[in-house]
């Protein structure tokens, strides 16, 4: 197919519409508005027909690829399959069609939805209860720190200003810790991958808040001292909070609660199914402890004992983090999809999705280097090829997989690997899959020493080929306006 | 026991603990200890098959009321054209992840350039980002925008006219990152120069946000705040619904650095509060200050015209505890949907929807002025959205309305009652509302 270059507004024509209104009746009109109040230079929309813009739009789309089109191994992203009934259902008219300032009688279905989802997250986690208002992972973790430090805050223990996050953790775990006017201190990973329990016990004191941690890790290690870590932390009088990015290989086998975390966000749009539409929506639940439960932030959801639902509100709150109550068309599907698995299936989903990481690692693991020789859970994490004598990097076998038709791994992620590729299948995937994506790997190896031009040059076969990244960066253009005076 | 999503067959399984060298699976958790493994019954649901399922939403659906929306507050019942969902279900763009990849990104990417290129256009601003949460926490961003941009400055005003929800979502985040808060009086339901002006004697205030239009739907007039902000060194911040810009004085013609808002009203549905989508645009020289994704337009080896994500050293993956925010995704589908809107209603077709919206609330607002059971409260310019003092107790009028389907007069913190009216209204609405009203007795 030819590569389709347009952006909407080449297409654009003075008079051309692609809207149909009612004729305007009314009385009184817009030439009311005072002159300093109105608008003076019309809007450069573009003005395209119906038709323009359906095929505008689906021609965009096939420069594309999503879960729908092939295997996407993105480490820490869990790109599992997005069950099409959840999508029919969070589309159903009725629930499209309600706003959120409706009195609570006239939405006990929408809130029926929030008090069995809390319940059905809290029994797969062995948390007290959930808030479902944030709207992504990143905003969970600001969420949950909030919640943290509200918890201090009313002890009237102030001094609590420090969190500790490992120096394998996402990027977003010290950046949510500074957003929530958290110092982070960093602890070390012992050389097998998981946290330095030595490193960590002396950081311990009475200026801990807590401790942020991902389990299994980054490196998709599960933290085997994390009792012992629980009982430091708490020792200390800080909080342990669970990063659910990597929340998938547990679903069914063990529940953060358990370990003695005291708040954790879920990732619904990993862990749940819940696509994740180019880069949202998510939704990033936050489920704390039973001792936590009343600095959940407001609004919040009350089941009532005579089984009408309410919102409420209360002081010690963490405040409020959402305009509304978070993505709800995001919990919908959430809840469907647990509801499709029910107590029978929800067991199968972490020990499936470890099965399929092991297996690619096991049969690769010849071909690239394997920093870290130990059973993985849900991920794992090469550092590049074993051979790596003709230069050939990461981003060479990322843009190669391209032309094979597979999405690249989460790459130069962790940063404790330079040449860092890390991989997860996820439980939707079928034997034959990995097996095709095993064969594909293998064979960039070889070209790696054979051909490794055609590496370097790589990807070959995709609608564009390796971009220019830096002019990108150092003359920014970045609207329509800018493109046509650059 | 066989699942459509497990494609695990019992011999594949198998195999594959044959390759790893374990017996089972419980083996893969051989590293877990034991006193943590969850081996009981999970107090869940029974799995249901996908007709029990479509029937148990179906039930869920039933115990809520369809209403006719005659406010806003935050959330407007505008139409989104049925090409929208049409595109946007297409799992192409669906179930795409954030697109690192932009060799095989290059649809998403692209939507997102004209999302940004269409938002500076309504908000007269320079650039923007990919899209926010929403637009309270868009707000919140602004917030912590400002103080990243200024110097030894520790305040950040809000105006009183505000969205209460996005005060309040302000208000969390400035506790938590250490930023005091002050207020801004209003006046005649405008926000007052003088108040804010008294605010700025002290010296330590980064920025102001004010709204555009305002919670009483009051055209705010922003006359001379832009340079006693910039005169105290401070940033003037305007939270404006996009979807009013077509027609009514942008941020950037007020003078605005900084500018954010709910896009909820390009095309979304109201959903119960979300999916949304936040934006957040400003002036060039605050670019590297923007938080979360930005697009911008390169050329790939062969020179070919291509799209990237860029300007990241600002972003939390590469500057961790020094990024001046964690956001890490966008709304990326719902910028999609307001993408698609404007492509569609054009210049034109918004400011259609805008005169359709101006119409309909003014003859509501003359019909119950009318009835004399309502006051004004105001005199001043509105769009679509006004308050009254009624002399019905907003609560037995707001269910009167309720129980004829009808979703009206939500009360302000000030005890007046809201009113809103989209394209969507009709006369005949309007006057079946009026006519439960004038039944009403005060």
């Amino acid at each position: 197919m030819k590569y389709y270059d347009k952006l909407i507004f080449e297409l654009s024509k003075e008079g051309r519409q692609g809207f149909s209104l009612p004729e305007n009746t009314w009385a009184q009109g817009l030439e009311e508005l005072p002159d300093n109040l109105k608008r003076t230079k019309r809007a450069a929309l573009p003005e395209v027909s119906e038709l323009d813009v359906v095929r505008h739009y689906t021609n965009l789309s096939n420069m594309n690829f999503g879960v729908d089109t092939g295997f996407y191994p993105l480490g820490s992203c869990t790109m599992k399959y997005n069950p099409k009934i959840n999508e029919e259902i969070a589309a159903m008219a009725g629930f499209q069609g309600i706003h959120p300032l409706q009195p609570v009688e006239t939405v006990q279905g929408v809130l029926q939805i929030y008090d069995e989802l809390d319940r059905a997250l809290s029994a797969i986690t062995g948390m007290a209860k959930f808030t479902l208002n944030p709207f992504a992972g990143a905003h969970g973790e600001l969420t949950g720190l909030m919640i943290m430090r509200q918890y201090h805050l009313q002890r009237g223990d102030n001094k609590r200003t420090k969190v500790i996050v490992p120096d394998s953790a996402h990027g977003t775990n010290p950046a949510s810790a500074a957003v929530c006017g958290l110092e982070v201190v960093e602890v070390k990973s012992t050389p097998q991958g998981t946290i330095d329990v030595e490193d960590l016990r002396p950081l311990l004191d009475d200026t801990i808040a807590g401790i942020m941690m991902t389990n299994p890790n980054t490196l998709g290690l599960f933290e085997t001292e994390i009792l012992q870590i629980a009982e430091l932390v708490h020792g200390c009088g800080g909080l342990l909070y669970y990063d659910g990015a990597n929340m998938n290989p547990l679903v069914g086998v063990a529940r953060p609660g358990d370990m003695g975390f005291d708040i954790l966000h879920l990732n619904l749009h990993k862990t749940f199914s819940t696509p994740h539409g180019g880069g949202g929506p998510g939704a990033g639940p936050v489920g704390v402890a039973a001792h936590l439960t009343e600095y959940l932030p407001n609004p919040k959801v009350v089941r009532q004992e005579d089984g009408r639902y309410t919102i409420e509100g209360n002081d010690t709150a963490a405040g409020r983090i959402s305009g509304f109550m978070g993505n709800f068309g995001v919990l919908m599907r959430a809840y469907a999809y647990i509801l499709r698995l029910g107590r029978q299936h929800v067991k199968m989903v972490g020990p499936l999705a470890t099965l399929n990481a092991n297996y690619i690692k096991e049969e690769l693991k010849d071909c690239f280097k394997l920093p870290i020789e130990a059973c993985c859970k849900h991920e794992f994490v090469f550092d590049g090829l074993k051979d790596q004598s003709t230069g050939i990097t990461t981003l060479d076998v990322a843009k190669r997989l391209l032309d094979y038709g597979f999405h690249a791994p989460t790459i130069y992620f962790p940063l404790l690997f330079h040449q860092a590729i890390m991989i997860e299948p996820t439980e939707t995937e079928s034997k034959e899959t990995l097996d095709g994506f095993i064969a594909i790997m293998r064979c960039i190896a070889r070209e790696a020493l054979e051909n490794p031009e055609e590496l370097r040059s790589a990807p070959h076969h995709t609608p564009v080929r390796r971009l220019d990244e830096t002019t990108a960066a150092k003359q920014p253009v970045l609207t329509f306006a800018d493109l046509a005076a650059s | 026991m066989s699942f459509a999503y497990f494609p695990h067959t019992d011999e594949d399984i198998r195999q594959m603990l044959g390759r790893i060298g374990v017996k089972s699976l419980e083996d893969l958790y051989a590293d877990v200890p034991a006193e943590i493994r969850y081996t009981r019954e999970f107090e869940l649901p029974d799995s249901l098959s996908e007709i029990e399922l479509r029937r148990k939403f179906e039930e869920l659906d039933r115990k809520n009321s369809r209403l006719t929306v005659f406010c806003g507050c935050g959330a407007y019942d505008h139409y989104a054209p049925a090409v929208i969902p049409a595109l946007t279900a297409r799992s192409e763009y669906l179930t795409a992840y954030t697109p690192y990849q932009a060799e095989i990104s290059q649809g998403t990417l692209r939507y997102i350039f004209e999302y940004q290129s269409m938002i500076t256009e309504l908000t007269g601003m320079d650039c923007t980002n990919a899209s926010m949460y929403d637009g309270p926490t868009a707000a919140a961003e602004v917030m912590l925008m400002a103080m990243a941009a200024t110097r030894k400055k520790k305040r950040v005003l809000l105006a009183d006219t505000l969205l209460p929800q996005v005060r309040e979502v302000v208000e969390t985040y400035a506790k938590y990152h250490g930023v005091e808060i002050g207020r801004i009086a209003q006046k005649d339901g405008n926000t007052d120069l003088e108040s804010l002006c008294r605010e700025l004697e002290s010296g330590d205030v980064a920025g102001a946000l004010v709204p555009s239009v305002n919670r009483f739907g009051i055209i705010e007039d922003l006359s001379g705040m832009a340079d006693a902000l910039h005169a105290a060194k401070a940033l003037l911040m305007v939270y404006a619904d996009p979807s009013a810009l077509a027609v009514i004085r942008t941020p950037g013609e007020w003078g605005a650095d900084i500018t954010c808002g709910d896009a909820q009203t390009l095309g979304l549905p109201l959903l119960f509060g979300g999916p949304y989508v936040g934006y957040l645009a400003c002036r060039k020289e605050l670019v590297r200050k923007l938080p979360g994704r930005i697009v911008g337009a390169t050329h790939d080896l062969d020179g070919k015209r291509a799209f990237v994500l860029t300007l990241q050293a600002r972003e939390q993956h590469i500057r961790r505890e020094k990024a001046n925010s964690n956001i890490c995704s966008n709304q990326s589908l719902m910028a999609l949907y307001v993408t698609i809107y404007l492509s569609l209603m054009g210049p034109e077709g918004l400011r259609q929807v805008n005169a359709l919206s101006y119409g309909g609330a003014h003859e509501l607002h003359d019909k119950l002025i009318a009835t004399g059971l309502f006051e004004e409260v105001f005199d001043r310019p509105f769009l679509k959205e006004f308050v009254l003092k009624s002399r019905i107790p907003a609560a037995t009028l707001q269910q009167a309305l309720l129980r004829e389907g009808f979703l009206a007069a939500l009360e302000t913190e000030e005890g007046y009652v809201s009113f809103c009216v989209t394209e969507k209204r009709t006369r005949e609405e309007i006057d079946r509302m009026l006519s439960i009203i004038k039944q009403l007795k005060p």
